[in-house]
């Protein structure tokens, strides 16, 4: 969670210099659900994630210094410059790919989750969304189809209160994704988002039950984004009181951390060391993909192509 | 060789790839119990049980959504559209998602898929259930067209697809599936002898090029055989592939001949046969053009019900014929 609020932040600041190009949407506030989640996967277990997956990204492994560099538009990035923000994909690590389609990895989740069925192995796929995302076409049929073939498929809802200004309670008829599962024969569980441990037992019961051959889960993790929706948003559509109340009382790292000085799982040395570690890494990161080359436009040629692009067009 | 019709080829293909490589499987409405909706997957169910042949709900996103997701992660999905009208509900995981992983993930994953299914019109089924939307997917950068217009080449592509690594869209014409022709089936998916991207000359001539692809290449031909009657010796080039497209094979055809016709079903503005004059008219080839490009096409309307308008607005043997003088004349 560290980790990825210094990311994000660091993001900020890198943006503010003028030194990212195209768009890009924060996720912190959100740290709990991707870590909650990624958390209780076992290795090779995949992922789909969504325009905000900086978090899911790190949570399930990836180099924070590959996706700087990403972002920073390098060559040295995950995607060789190519895919930015929202595309960022790990495929090695088994995050499939970030996807600026709105339900866009949905049905692919679905797939890749027959897939692990068709071959036999106990892997287990992630695939999260956010609360608009449950208003699409591809929510339905992907949901049905997990629910009539038991796929090992778990779908987490991100419910951050918003999709862009877009207020859920006015989206999403019922108010109730979780209840959704139901209408397809899926558990679907409602956690609060912000609580890191909530968010990995719901995880692990429903990836137990994927492994187990009974089939996928919804998961609806409740929580907010403290930023606006992207690099241009004037926050119109909520209250300044609103956003201070969820940062002020709700959380996720500040709820984990009161939660292990509590129960005594961690000293406050060891939390102010995670923080500056998180930091630390991050700075570090910056530096490393600063120094990484452009990428080549003519490379570009053929590059939509595994095999055979045979176009030398007409002109 | 076997007598045997286009839909059956097709169908052996399927076999052929089932029985070889476990990582094939077909998912598409009806395709099971019922054998699809043109009778093309009959029998598959059968033989290669459901966890191979999966008979999906009335959700194309998904079933093409579906595909994405498997390709990525190492199988080798066939999925069908059963129109391929319907396609246009599948068109976010063809167009963002299948098109576009392999280069905006730098080369992380390929997506070996073939989304396949029945276009064209002719059977009365009218507009929603006649299209030709082909140039839709060419105009895709990521994306594979293939359109095979005999029986043999409808297995021979069909296993070609299979072989390539990327995503490709693969059109039949319902016309043709009872088309019966002798053909030679292959034992292992890599004896195909066809690439994509290769055209074919199906007939050689001195006058005249008539480019064509899917159900217009049995047209062009028979319009070569009333054209040869009034002593014009008609080329016949099928494209078999529009993307990649094979402009060799049409830019020498074209210097050969210096006459060009292009002909397909799809309506005229704005389509295949646009890339294939773009093709000639930006090359070394324009030079030997001596008259202007005629394009057949359909009527510029969506397809309609009766049987002489909907015969109206597809192009004939006859249109193709005309065409040919017309460029003749010149
Ligand atoms: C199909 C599609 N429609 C619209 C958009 C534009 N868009 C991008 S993010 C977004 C809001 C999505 O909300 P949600 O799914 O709740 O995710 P969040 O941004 O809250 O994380 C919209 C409308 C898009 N990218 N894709």
């Amino acid at each position: 969670m560290w980790t990825i609020r210094a990311f994000e932040q660091g993001l900020e600041e890198l943006f503010q210099r003028g030194l990212l190009h195209g768009t890009m949407h924060l996720s912190i506030g959100q740290e709990a659900v991707a870590t909650g989640v990624c958390g209780a996967l076992a290795e090779g277990d995949l992922i789909t994630s969504t325009h905000r997956g900086h978090g899911h990204c790190l949570a399930h492994g990836a180099d924070p210094e590959r996706m700087m560099a990403e972002l920073l538009a390098k060559e040295s990035g995950y995607c060789k410059g190519r895919g930015g923000s929202m595309h960022i994909a790990d495929v090695s690590r088994g995050n499939l790919g970030a996807n600026g389609i709105v339900a866009g990895s949905m049905t692919i989740a679905a797939g890749a989750a027959l897939a692990q069925q068709q071959q036999g192995s106990d892997a287990v796929v992630v695939c999260f969304f956010g609360d608009g995302a449950a208003n699409e076409g591809a929510f339905h049929e992907a949901l049905n189809l997990a629910g009539i073939w038991d796929l090992p498929v778990i779908y987490v809802c991100e419910n951050n209160q918003y999709g862009m200004s877009m207020a859920t309670a006015r989206a999403a008829a019922g108010n109730d994704i979780a209840g959704r599962g139901a209408a397809y024969g899926l558990p679907g569980t409602k956690v609060n988002g912000n609580d890191i441990l909530a968010v990995r037992e719901a995880t692990l019961e429903a990836a137990a039950r994927a492994r187990a051959g009974e089939g996928a889960s919804l998961i609806e993790a409740v929580t907010y984004r403290y930023r606006g929706h992207s690099k241009s948003d004037r926050n119109l559509y909520r209250t300044r009181e609103e956003i201070t109340e969820w940062r002020d009382e709700r959380d996720p790292i500040d709820a984990f951390t009161r939660y292990c000085t509590e129960h005594e799982v961690l000293s406050e040395q060891e939390i102010t060391a995670a923080s500056q570690r998180g930091k630390d890494t991050i700075k570090e990161a910056v530096a490393g993909a600063m120094t990484g080359a452009e990428p080549d436009p003519t490379e570009l040629a053929g590059a939509a192509y595994a095999a055979n692009p045979g176009m030398e067009g007409a002109a | 060789m076997t007598r045997t019709t286009y839909a059956k080829a097709l169908a052996e293909a399927f076999r052929v790839a089932l029985a070889e490589d476990e990582r094939v499987f077909m998912a598409g409405e009806d395709i099971g119990i019922y054998g699809g909706a043109f009778g093309v997957t009959d029998g598959l169910l059968d033989e290669f049980g459901p966890k191979r042949i999966l008979d999906t709900p009335i959700s194309e996103e998904v079933i093409a959504g579906l595909a994405v997701g498997a390709a990525i992660v190492g199988q080798r999905p066939i999925v069908e559209m059963q129109f391929s009208d319907f396609i246009v509900n599948a068109m976010d995981p063809i167009v963002n998602q299948a098109a576009k992983l392999h280069f905006m993930y730098g080369g992380q994953v390929s997506v070996p898929m073939i989304i396949r299914g029945p276009g064209g019109g002719g059977t009365g089924a009218a507009a929603q259930h006649s299209q030709s939307l082909e140039a839709w997917f060419a105009h895709v950068p990521g994306l594979k067209v293939v359109t095979p217009a005999t029986a043999q080449d409808v297995h021979d592509l069909l296993l070609a697809s299979l072989l390539d690594p990327d995503p490709v869209v693969f059109l039949e014409h319902k016309l043709l599936y009872k088309v019966e022709e002798d053909v030679e089936f292959r034992s292992s998916i890599a004896d195909t002898p066809a690439q994509l991207g290769q055209a074919l000359v199906r007939r050689e001539g001195g006058d005249c090029s008539i480019v064509a692809y899917s159900i217009m290449v049995p047209r062009a031909l028979e319009a070569a055989e009333v054209l040869a009657e009034e002593g014009i010796d008609v080329e016949v080039v099928d494209l078999r592939t529009l993307r990649p497209m094979d402009t060799t094979t049409i830019r020498s055809s074209v210097k050969k001949t210096g006459r060009l016709v292009t002909a397909q079903e799809a309506p005229v503005p704005v389509s295949i046969g646009a890339e294939v004059a773009a093709c000639v008219a930006g090359s070394d080839a324009l030079d030997y053009l001596l008259a202007p490009i005629q394009r057949v096409g359909s009527l510029d309307v969506p397809m309609p019900y009766a049987k002489t308008l909907e015969t109206a607005t597809i192009p004939q043997t006859g249109d193709i014929v005309d065409a040919a003088r017309r460029v003749m004349k010149d």
